[in-house]
């Protein structure tokens, strides 16, 4: 990273520009790849509007309006149009436009995956350090396990598993749906976000109850990021204590832990950041599986209940929604990069 | 770099300073350091001991299943294990133990294909890609930039919802998503290699690009593929269970471990042991490729150490 920053031009504007180029261009592919493969769909799209006992006079004007009799391209050209417009389509299940089902649902979604990404940095960042610095022994071997086992497991096998002894057995947790069933609906949504919303209206029960049903799916979705941060946090804190000045430090006498958390954890901030951000895009596969396990309305629902129902409209829309948010936080990343370790400048 | 060190005779030459001189020395010496140290990490030989299981268990399997996975029971449905049932029995009176044992060699199918598919692929166009540089270069990369944008598992997603439901499109649909990051090892390890001094006198040779690749290149970018391919079977493992569960895999009533734990989740508070048995069989797979995958890596990978 060093090496190739010293190889390129100081001026960060014609990288930045020639990053965005491939991001627009980047997009587009996303684009053509969602709109291929909602071409190659076995499923007639016009029998899908006017239903099995149309004529074929309405079968034609269905399909002429829908422009399926142009070339490619320019079906091409008026999906983009439309996107560019802010129109997926309807969809089938709700016979709203998606986008609007998209944004109704996709709180839900951001709540879950914002405490699973907390959940996973708060855990994972000091297991890595604990590991790093017991390299080779005791502490080193249980921390791998656990990511080894975080890594393994599938994710909805072990949200079951969770459901059955924290809620069946145990009766901890809250079970399936965002919250008890008595507050469902109590609470109109702001920011869409249950805490916070029932947190500013003061409805401190509805908040106890939200975080129940949340916590559970929350560590079970943040499994995964915790064992990734904990493996790439170990990784990079070996690389810095095996440098120089760590021994200088060492050699001044500072104790162990300025050492680590002043002098080597200050350094690897920076691409701890990017980690978590590229994590945070992954928690929305999890998301996916997770929320069909535990009830939870959110996205990754809505997709797969779209998916089974054969809705492209529905499923592209949220194909797409994942892919820019997967770029977006790719280029996040980057610019953090950008912004915090000088030496890329 | 004179004429007569070409690779074949490279390879009968003793190796000086221990750098491997052609594919033949590199296989061979990679070969002999691997086995002595991948035996010397105990969960590496815990990840091949499972592995091992599999492969056995999938191979025997009408021997070592004490029923037939199929055969609807309906006077012992929903039984919890015991003696005659190990691992207890489904909804329909089918004995679990003997649809996991039967599963394995679902899995091992999906395993196999994806990896067969997705391994030259990505190796072509990893090489192609980093061979030839320029142009081509660019293209490919931008296209498998294009697929790398997507979580694997919703890319598979979108396939499998245009393709409709089955093993086989489950199985497609993972290899689409899953030669993006070989293509781009292979395309970094070519890089390394295209300036080498062996793949330099093979030019001068006058041999063709195709056969510098395929002959020359490749080999040499075998083992860091294998590794990732080791690494990756293990998320193919929970890709693939992943979209049987959300019914999108195999089709019923086939022993998919995955799709297993879809149907028995309705009964899941009754009868744990319908979701907990086949979701063990997934971790324990998945781990065990994990650790494979781990110990190759440090075995294989000199930059790991």
């Amino acid at each position: 990273m060093a090496v190739s920053a010293l190889r390129l031009p100081p001026g960060g504007l014609q990288r930045l520009g020639r990053r965005l180029g491939t991001v627009a261009l980047t997009l587009l592919g996303l684009l053509a790849l969602t709109f291929f493969i909602g071409r190659v769909m076995p499923l007639d799209p016009v029998l899908a509007v006017v239903g099995p006992d149309a004529d074929q006079s309405t079968y034609d004007q269905v399909f002429k309006r829908m422009g399926l009799d142009q070339p490619m391209y320019v079906q091409f050209s008026y999906y983009l149009n439309d996107l560019l417009h802010g129109d997926l389509g309807n969809a089938l299940l709700t016979g709203l436009p998606v986008v609007g089902d998209i944004k109704r649902v996709f709180p839900a979604t951001m709540e879950l995956a914002t405490m699973a990404i907390i959940l996973g940095t708060c855990i994972g960042i000091p297991l890595g350090v604990f590991a790093a610095t017991r390299r080779g022994k005791m502490g080193d071997h249980v921390v791998r396990v656990i990511s080894l086992f975080g890594y393994s497991t599938p994710v909805f096998w072990f949200g079951m598993m969770g459901l059955l002894v924290f809620y069946a057995w145990l009766g901890w947790a809250g079970g399936a749906g965002r919250v008890d069933l008595a507050y469902d609906g109590l609470i109109t949504p702001v920011t869409g976000f249950l805490l916070i919303d029932s947190a500013m209206l003061g409805e401190w029960e509805v908040f106890a109850s939200a975080f129940k049903h949340l916590f559970l799916p929350a560590c079970i979705l943040g499994l995964h990021s915790t064992a990734y941060i904990s493996r790439m946090t170990r990784a990079f804190m070996l690389a810095q204590l095996s440098q120089e000045y760590i021994l200088t430090a060492r050699v001044k006498g500072l104790s162990e832990r300025t050492v680590i958390w002043r002098h080597a954890f200050r350094n690897i901030l920076v691409q701890l950041l990017t980690i978590v951000a590229l994590t945070y895009g992954n928690l929305l596969e999890g998301a996916v599986l997770i929320e069909t396990v535990f009830a939870w309305p959110g996205f990754g629902q809505y997709l797969t209940s779209s998916l089974l129902l054969g809705d492209m409209n529905a499923v592209m829309g949220c194909v797409l929604l994942i892919g820019l948010i997967f770029v977006f936080l790719n280029l996040l990343a980057d610019a953090l990069y950008q912004v915090f370790d000088p030496r890329t400048r | 770099m004179t004429p007569e060190l070409s690779p074949a005779i490279a390879a009968s030459v003793p190796q000086q300073n221990g750098q491997p001189q052609s594919r033949g020395a590199a296989l061979r010496q990679n070969l002999q350091r691997s086995l002595r140290r991948l035996t010397h990490n105990p969960m590496t030989v815990a990840g091949l001991i499972v592995v091992a299981m599999l492969l056995l268990v999938a191979l025997f399997a009408p021997w070592i299943a004490t029923h037939d996975p199929l055969a609807q029971d309906l006077n012992n449905t929903l039984k919890a294990p015991d003696a005659a049932h190990w691992f207890g029995t489904d909804e329909y009176g089918r004995d679990v133990f003997s649809r996991l044992v039967h599963g394995s060699r679902i899995t091992l199918y999906v395993i196999s294909l994806v990896t067969v598919i997705v391994g030259p692929v990505g190796l072509a166009v990893g090489t192609i890609s980093g061979y030839f540089g320029g142009k081509v270069d660019t293209v490919f990369m931008r296209i498998t930039d294009i697929f790398i944008s997507f979580p694997s598992l919703v890319l598979a997603l979108a396939f499998v919802a245009a393709l409709g439901p089955g093993l086989d499109h489950a199985v497609m649909a993972i290899a689409l998503t899953a030669w993006p990051p070989i293509a781009r090892l292979a395309r970094a390890e070519t890089l390394q290699l295209r300036k080498a001094d062996f793949v330099v006198a093979v030019q001068l040779q006058g041999a063709s690009s195709t056969r510098i690749i395929v002959r020359h290149i490749v080999p040499m970018c075998l083992s860091s593929v294998v590794i990732r391919l080791t690494m990756n079977m293990a998320g193919i493992i929970l890709t693939a269970a992943g979209l049987g569960f959300l019914g999108l895999g195999a089709l019923p009533p086939m022993p998919e471990w995955g799709a297993m734990i879809s149907t028995g989740r309705r009964y899941m508070l009754e009868c744990w042991w319908l979701v907990a048995m086949p979701g063990v069989a997934i971790m324990l797979v998945s781990l065990a490729f994990n650790l494979l995958g781990d110990g190759l890596r440090d075995v294989l990978d000199p930059r790991s150490e």
